[in-house]
């Protein structure tokens, strides 16, 4: 089964191997789900030390071309030609009916030339997408390229040492820079709430550039499990759980990714697919949204948990949910009726048949630590 | 304690004058990683073979425990409500999960000794 031939392997696969990594299927490639430390090891090494992940298998893709920041703003409802160049963007890919098709970070290169970093599981589709609407631009699909994230506290002392360059990057900045002889380009961006940086490379240069940051103390191969968790207590969403494309950025709690200049009023109002319901659901507000929870004692609600009142009324269900092991204690993110959304409301959640009681908070739980400068 | 006798569903059971202690493997605990909670049954509840009984959540996953014989639940290991990594560091002693009185005329013949189990978890691991 997970030895089917379609199942792809990073660049990394031995590597996972070597340390332990229990490799299992995900959106087409095996990947390690955790290493020998278990999750709630892994978890804590990256919020305390650095994590090293392999993301090689989400998608980079170059979108090159005359006009092309505003030929790509029809399809994402962020301004991409006040990007400068070397900056980048949290967007999604909006559906005409304004849905989510996927979410992705966006890095401007040049002036007419955008990096973007999708979902593994999406990346096909996507490919398609900008095609069908960008036939004027050359779409490339860097497949001979692999993606590493360097994430938690540590990380700026390994890539100080390593590549001064970057890290003078902001939060949401990147850079090309040699690592040891190895070009790369460094974002100072990542999925677990931390300080910390991604690193395309090609596939040849890829296990040269990990052994460098392997041979850091502080650095060890962190897997999918604890990669969730972290982005889960840092709020953010999963495509296909947190957000899909029943889902419009607003309710998806994503309207500050919304740029000032594509909403009402703004000088380029709209223009990108579904914009007229999104822009609806901005101004006129939702029914639902998505929240955080954190949940009173142990037990873990996990996503599908129906979400009800104190009259045992359903009024929403959990997308995310499991142990937080910064927090110790169970954290979910669900979608609730908006009259229902206000931090610290009571609510349960019914778990095999019964209620766990949560409070609605704030999200992140746990504290994003990015680095902005000083 | 008696010898430990073992389902292929990765529990143990130590039975001594009718009463069975019963837990999960070592093989098991490794399998679910770091367990954060465990949902224990009622005492007195009455179980029928292949009931729910308890629930063991990791920060992975959820993963039921049924029972392997029938009888009715006689104790709990209440450590595990405060400290649920028992099931990690001594699944087959401090980490025990629950008591069972056994029915009359109960019947092991299903279940297999421990060289068994150990051979049955390496062909199959």
């Amino acid at each position: 089964m997970s030895n089917a031939p379609d199942v792809k392997r990073t660049i990394f696969y031995d590597y996972h191997v070597e340390a332990g990594g229990k490799m299992v299927p995900f959106a087409g490639y095996l990947m390690p789900v955790q290493y020998t430390g278990g999750i709630m090891q892994e978890h804590l090494h990256t919020r305390g030390h650095a994590g090293l992940f392999d993301v090689s298998h989400m998608g980079q893709v170059v979108v090159e071309g005359e006009g092309a920041a505003a030929a790509l703003e029809r399809l994402v409802p962020v301004d991409l030609e006040a990007l400068t160049i070397g900056q980048q963007t949290y967007a999604t890919f909006t559906s005409e009916l304004g849905g989510i098709l996927d979410d992705l970070i966006i890095t401007r290169w040049a002036d007419n030339c955008f990096f973007l970093v999708v979902n593994a599981g999406c990346k096909e589709q996507d490919i398609k997408h900008l095609r069908e609407h960008l036939g004027n631009l050359d779409i490339t699909y860097l497949s001979g390229h692999s993606l590493l994230a360097i994430q938690g506290p540590k990380a700026k002392n390994i890539i100080g040492e390593l590549a001064p360059p970057a890290n003078e990057l902001f939060f949401m900045n990147g850079c090309r820079v040699s690592i040891g002889g190895i070009e790369c380009y460094v974002t100072r961006s990542g999925y677990t709430g931390e300080d910390g940086f991604e690193i395309s490379v090609s596939d040849e240069n890829a296990l040269a550039l990990a052994d460098q940051l392997l041979a850091y103390d502080d650095v060890q191969w962190i897997g999918l499990g604890a990669r969730d968790s972290l982005r889960l207590e840092a709020g953010l969403c999963l495509y296909g759980h947190d957000m899909d494309t029943s889902k419009s950025p607003v309710e998806a709690g994503l309207s500050w990714s919304i740029s000032q200049s594509r909403r009402e009023g703004g000088s380029k109002s709209g223009g990108f697919l579904g914009s007229d319901r999104i822009l609806r659901h901005l101004a006129g507000g939702v029914s639902k949204k998505r929240v955080g929870f954190v949940i009173d004692g142990r037990a873990p609600v996990r996503e599908g948990a129906e979400i009800v009142d104190d009259q045992g009324n359903i009024v929403g269900v959990i997308t995310s949910g499991g142990f937080g092991p910064t927090l110790q204690i169970p954290v979910a993110m669900g979608y609730v009726e908006s009259d229902f959304s206000a931090v610290g409301t009571k609510l349960d959640a019914l778990v095999r048949g019964k209620s766990r009681a949560m409070t609605l908070v704030k999200m992140p739980m746990v504290p994003q630590r990015y680095y902005r400068g000083h | 304690m008696g010898e430990k006798i073992y389902t292929r569903d990765h529990e143990w059971l130590d039975i001594t004058d009718g009463i069975a202690t019963i837990g999960v493997t070592e093989f098991a605990q490794e399998q679910l990683g770091d367990v954060v909670f465990v949902e224990l049954p009622e005492v007195d509840a009455l179980l029928a073979e292949g009931d729910e009984v308890a629930v063991i959540e990791s920060v992975k996953a959820a993963g039921e425990i049924n029972t392997p014989l029938s009888g009715t639940v006689v104790g709990v290991n209440t450590a595990l409500i405060e400290e649920p990594e028992l099931l990690n560091s001594s699944p087959q002693k401090d980490g025990w999960i629950f008591k069972l009185a056994l029915d009359e005329g109960y019947d092991v013949s299903e279940l297999i000794n421990e060289a068994d189990y150990q051979d049955y978890i390496s062909e199959n691991a």
